[in-house]
């Protein structure tokens, strides 16, 4: 067969399987894809992941089925000396398509993704001056990160401290992420939060919750010997749940509230007696 | 070389590399670790229960350890006390636990863990006993050690001696002679598990911020309960 016929059949192959698996793959694969929908930005990880998964099945069927299509029709016959195909020179045309093909995919992706960060952080630390900020109350907790455990603030609510995060759903919440000894980072999965946590610096992630559930917390940077342990389980509770836990961990800590000190946006205490 | 005379050597390296590193495991496990110890346990009216005893000390010192300046946990054994802080205990028992701290103040970084969870003495939840006291925390500036179980919501904070103590304990094991505080409480194993346990208080001289050496390596401040 010609060139061109191998090119006008391998495309139609191409397009007619593309055309069939990619909305398949928007409507069935899609919503099975992570983090899921414990929160709005959850929600909106998940309509990303299946943006890029959809655009990317074009490519991945064009992979496969180009090697596929290749090992078929252009393998040598059994015992014939393997010589190689033809080179390819001067073809601007190929040269122009994929250059054209990749830079429009490439641009679209890079304007897609800033401008769903821009929304309302997509759930990622934005540092202590954080750029996208969604409107309206939220709730503050402070996440300290420490080897080798998460505890939590809530300024809100006379800023006690606990090793358990609770967050009331339905509701924007502030974290600001910090660690009070070597770099930790805060991933609570299922809420699709992932923010460093840096010794001295508030990084401030923005997460809205929908309704109860349970999610899981992990620490996402390697930071010592119980690094692998560094994992919780968080709750999302009713409202009236929530207030009901804070009084009650208010409660419960109340012994040691007046050795915490005022509620600041970093929590770097000084150096210990025995630091090196 | 022909063929299946490569695939013998690759074959050949492939074992040797994997038994190097199976002997590298094994020694940071048992040579250079803490082998696990199984507390005895009595049963009383037929539950399980588990008499725990052991030392928090300022220097493990030469016998028990190549590294005798660094701050360790002891357990007391059937063979006398030992660096060993991976133990074996029943699920669903009764732990009673005295600890004998030798070592002085290094202060909490974090104040929460002055707060004593997860544990009951004299009938109060979340108090310990200090030096027969119950008490429910402690000035975290005079914590000494911690000893926190995150996955059995344990946390129990042992106070410090005063530097100015006298007749102070040189190197580990330490007498009872020497000058000491004594913490007791009681907790409960649950489901079976490898649960591990820490100090948070950074205790470790002469490492950057106290959290090197010691608080980095088991067999020292750091350990398991082996839930079985």
């Amino acid at each position: 067969m010609a060139k061109h016929g191998h090119g006008r059949r391998f495309l139609i192959l191409w397009v007619g399987a593309s055309v069939i698996a990619t909305p398949l793959v928007a409507i069935f694969v899609g919503p099975l894809l992570p983090p899921g929908n414990a929160s709005v930005q959850a929600q909106e990880q998940v309509f990303d992941n299946t943006w890029m998964t959809s655009i990317c099945t074009p490519i991945f069927l064009f992979v496969v089925m180009f090697v596929v299509y290749a090992l078929i029709n252009f393998r040598a016959p059994r015992g014939e000396a393997l010589v190689d195909g033809p080179p390819l020179r001067h073809d601007s045309d190929i040269q122009t398509v994929w250059m054209a093909v990749t830079a429009t995919i490439v641009i679209f992706l890079a304007g897609f993704g800033s401008y769903e960060l821009l929304q309302n952080g997509a759930g990622g630390g934005q540092g202590p001056s954080p750029v996208a900020i969604p409107a309206g109350h939220k709730l503050d907790v402070q996440v300290i990160g420490q080897q080798w455990e998460f505890t939590y603030r809530y300024p809100g609510f006379g800023g006690f401290e606990t090793h358990e995060l609770v967050l009331p759903a339905d509701t924007y919440i502030a974290l600001h992420v910090t660690s009070l000894d070597v770099v930790h980072s805060f991933w609570a999965y299922e809420l699709g939060v992932k923010a460093d946590a840096n010794p001295g610096v508030d990084n401030v992630a923005y997460v809205r919750t929908n309704g109860t559930t349970l999610f899981h917390v992990h620490c996402a940077e390697l930071c010592g010997l119980w690094h692998g342990y560094m994992f919780s389980e968080g709750r999302v509770v009713s409202q009236a749940k929530f207030r009901a836990w804070a009084q009650q961990q208010q409660k419960l800590y109340q012994p040691i509230a007046k050795y915490l000190p005022a509620f600041s946006k970093t929590y770097l205490p000084d150096p210990q007696v025995r630091g090196g | 070389m022909r063929t299946g005379a490569k695939l013998l050597v690759v074959a050949l390296a492939i074992a040797v590399a994997g038994v190097l590193i199976g002997l590298y495991g094994w020694k940071l496990t048992y040579a250079n670790g803490s082998p696990a110890y199984t507390l005895p346990v009595t049963m009383v009216k037929g539950h399980p229960v588990v008499d725990l005893k052991i030392q928090t000390v300022a220097a493990i010192g030469p016998t028990l350890s190549t590294n005798p300046d660094w701050v360790s946990y002891l357990v007391k054994t059937t063979r006398g006390w030992k660096r060993e802080t991976v133990w074996n205990l029943p699920a669903n028992a009764t732990i009673h636990v005295t600890d004998y701290n030798f070592d002085g103040n290094s202060g909490l970084r974090n104040p929460l863990f002055g707060r004593m969870l997860g544990v009951y003495a004299g009938g109060q939840r979340n108090t310990v006993l200090l030096d027969g006291k119950p008490v429910s925390d402690i000035d975290p500036s005079t914590a000494s050690h911690v000893f926190a179980v995150t996955g059995l919501g344990i946390v129990v904070a042992f106070q410090g001696i005063p530097d100015n103590a006298t007749n102070q304990c040189g190197n580990a094991p330490c007498p009872m002679s020497t000058t000491h505080t004594t913490t007791q409480f009681t907790f409960h194993t649950t489901t079976p598990g490898h649960y591990r346990w820490q100090c948070f208080v950074p205790c470790a001289a002469g490492w950057i911020d106290g959290w090197g050496g010691p608080m980095q390596t088991i067999g020292y401040m750091d350990g398991f309960l082996n839930v079985a």
